[in-house]
């Protein structure tokens, strides 16, 4: 289905922090077509300045009390123009939303256990994906890290789903200090001697560099990984090239893809990380 | 009331194109857009062979505008013709094929190769990307480059042949008359202007060619002056752009002296423009009798400002 522009309306604004909110957007026909994964690309202001749209994971899909999907949530955080005026919105408020748009990520069924791999603004698309994971059966961990304890968020949101919860801090005012990439590996090392043959199915969202390091731990311990990559995007459609991940090309040269069309979710092993 | 507008031996159903490179080979819009509808689609720059551009980031947001430098990442122009052109034709869009060499030689070849495709409408001459250093834009830069490759390419083609001009000179008009000597059917004009922007935190550019190239409304009042001087300087048409987000803004560049317009930027913004923009040059049209909008081409009214006009 093609993607749909909607004039949304923000039905609420959740500060979670002063860099962090929650925005709930009414566009049924954008939550039902969306799977975890998927992005929309919206407008901040009217006029010419902020000038384009801002990609956003789907962080949520809404639905009513008889379950059917009327809108979907944005986890913004504060660090330009748009997002400044997305921080700020106010409820009634109409913002123009494309989508859903871009390939989402690629389910897993039991007994694969899948493994989610947050840091700081990258839970993005996971609440979506732990919904869809926990409907399906899936046994799922949440790796999330993130700079101190009152960034991390949605933490019974994950519990309520029945996810597991593995939380650093870069301060260790919660969890392990460090970065996440550490209990990760720790996990996927006791995993690799308890039940050989069986890897979990990982997905990661965050920081490049944390990114880069969950996509090589997969590939040591033979895991699948896919990763949601952050570019800025022109349009969301395919029409500038301004948004392209180098991944391995023919002849093992490195080749340019969109991550609008070929991501944002794309192989971890397929990428060329420097 | 006739949209129609004249571009050399080529007709166009109405003046509005997607500009070069702000509308992929145009078959990503095809579920969005009704190509059909559109007076043409600019695809993508084509070189002879497939190009990875540069690394991102390649574009960053600036007031009212963007800097680009995408580096002409493309698939070449014999898999456009086998992969691209098919849909294109099928969707009976107008076709106009941006073409890039780094050598006289590479243009004729393109121009060639493309004159016996079939579906191809016209071609439009990139001498003015800024984003890469070898590309067209030293003969852009040239008067006697200009010249050169627009009359190597006239030479081998029959379709319209439309040099596309870069701001990035003290005088755009002088280069829209090398073009008009050169046998060209019409220019188009702006490119984008060559401009810079750095992250004060880290003191690193903003983008990974360290340059890039200015689109959007910040640019539209210079592109605006640069085709009303051009417009004194040749009697071929011209395509106007730069920074055009309105009906209004198209009416503005086609009364400067653009036949046709061509929108980038503003269809990131809002992929859905086109039939707004149709919608909006035909009431205007309406509201001032306007019976066929090649009539406003050139219809700027320079002279001594009547009292009652003058305004406050
Ligand atoms: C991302 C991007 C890519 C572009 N690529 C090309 C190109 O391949 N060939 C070309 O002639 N112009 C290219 N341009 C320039 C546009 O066609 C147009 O001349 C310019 O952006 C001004 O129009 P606008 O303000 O409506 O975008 C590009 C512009 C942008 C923003």
């Amino acid at each position: 289905m093609p993607p749909v522009d909607v004039a949304a309306e923000v039905t609420s604004n959740q500060p979670l922090s002063a860099d962090y909110n929650v925005l709930t957007l009414a566009a049924p026909a954008i939550a039902a077509a969306a799977a975890p994964g998927q992005f929309v690309m919206v407008k901040a202001g009217l006029g010419h300045d902020p000038l384009l749209r801002r990609p956003f994971s789907v962080f949520e899909v809404l639905r009513d009390a008889r379950g059917a999907p009327t809108g979907i949530s944005i986890l913004n955080k504060r660090i330009g123009a748009s997002t400044e005026l997305l921080y700020a919105a106010r409820q009634g408020q109409r913002l123009a939303c494309l989508g859903p748009l871009g390939q989402p990520f690629v389910p897993v069924d039991p007994p694969v256990e899948a493994w989610m791999v947050a840091g700081g603004v990258g839970l993005a698309p996971f609440a979506a994906l732990g919904e869809s994971l926990s409907g399906r059966g899936v046994r799922a961990t949440l790796f999330y890290g993130a700079r101190r304890a009152a960034e991390l968020f949605y933490l019974d949101f994950f519990r309520d789903l029945g996810v597991e919860l593995v939380l650093t801090t870069e301060d260790g005012t919660a969890g392990e200090r460090g970065r996440i990439t550490v209990p990760l590996e720790r996990a996927l090392a006791s995993r690799a001697l308890v039940t050989p043959g069986a890897p979990p199915m990982i997905y990661a969202c965050g920081p490049e560099a944390m990114m880069a390091a969950a996509a090589k731990l997969a590939m040591r311990y033979h895991a699948p990984c896919f990763v949601s990559m952050e570019r800025t995007m022109g349009c969301g459609l395919g029409g500038c090239y301004g948004c392209v991940v180098a991944v391995r090309g023919p002849h093992g040269r490195a080749h340019h893809v969109r991550s609008c069309l070929a991501g944002p979710v794309m192989a971890g092993d397929q990428i060329l990380w420097d | 009331m006739d949209l129609s507008v004249r571009i050399g031996t080529l007709t166009l159903q109405n003046p509005l194109i997607a500009a070069s490179g702000c509308f992929g080979y145009g078959v990503e819009y095809a579920d969005l857009v009704d190509l059909a509808s559109l007076g043409g689609v600019a695809v993508k720059g084509l070189f002879l062979e497939e190009r990875e551009g540069h690394p991102a980031p390649r574009i960053v947001e600036t007031p009212a505008g963007m800097l680009n430098a995408i580096g002409l990442q493309g698939i070449g122009v014999r898999r456009f013709i086998a992969e691209k052109l098919p849909e294109l034709r099928a969707r009976q869009a107008t076709v106009i094929v941006n073409i890039c060499g780094t050598t006289l030689d590479e243009y004729v070849e393109l121009a060639r190769i493309l004159s016996d495709a079939d579906g191809v409408a016209a071609l439009e001459l990139n001498i003015s990307c800024p984003n890469i250093k070898e590309g067209g834009i030293t003969f852009g830069c040239s008067l006697n480059g200009t010249f050169d490759v627009v009359s190597a390419v006239r030479k081998v083609t029959r379709l319209p042949v439309v040099p596309k001009l870069t701001p990035n000179v003290t005088d755009v008009s002088s280069f829209a008359r090398a073009a008009e000597e050169a046998g060209a059917d019409a220019v188009s004009l702006v490119n984008t202007f060559l401009a810079m922007a750095i992250d004060v935190e880290t003191r690193r550019p903003k983008l990974s060619n360290i340059v890039g190239g200015l689109s959007g409304p910040a640019i539209r009042p210079i592109a605006v002056r640069m085709v009303y001087e051009c417009r004194q300087a040749i009697t071929i048409p011209i395509i106007g752009m730069g920074g055009i987000a309105d009906a209004r803004d198209a009416i503005e560049f086609m009364i400067a002296g653009a036949s046709a317009v061509q929108v980038g930027t503003a269809s990131f913004v809002d992929p859905f423009i086109w039939p707004k923009l149709l919608d909006g040059i035909r009431s205007y049209m309406e509201r001032h009798h306007v019976a066929r909008v090649a009539d406003l081409v050139g219809t700027v009214d320079t002279g001594p400002a009547a009292p009652e006009r003058s305004g406050a």
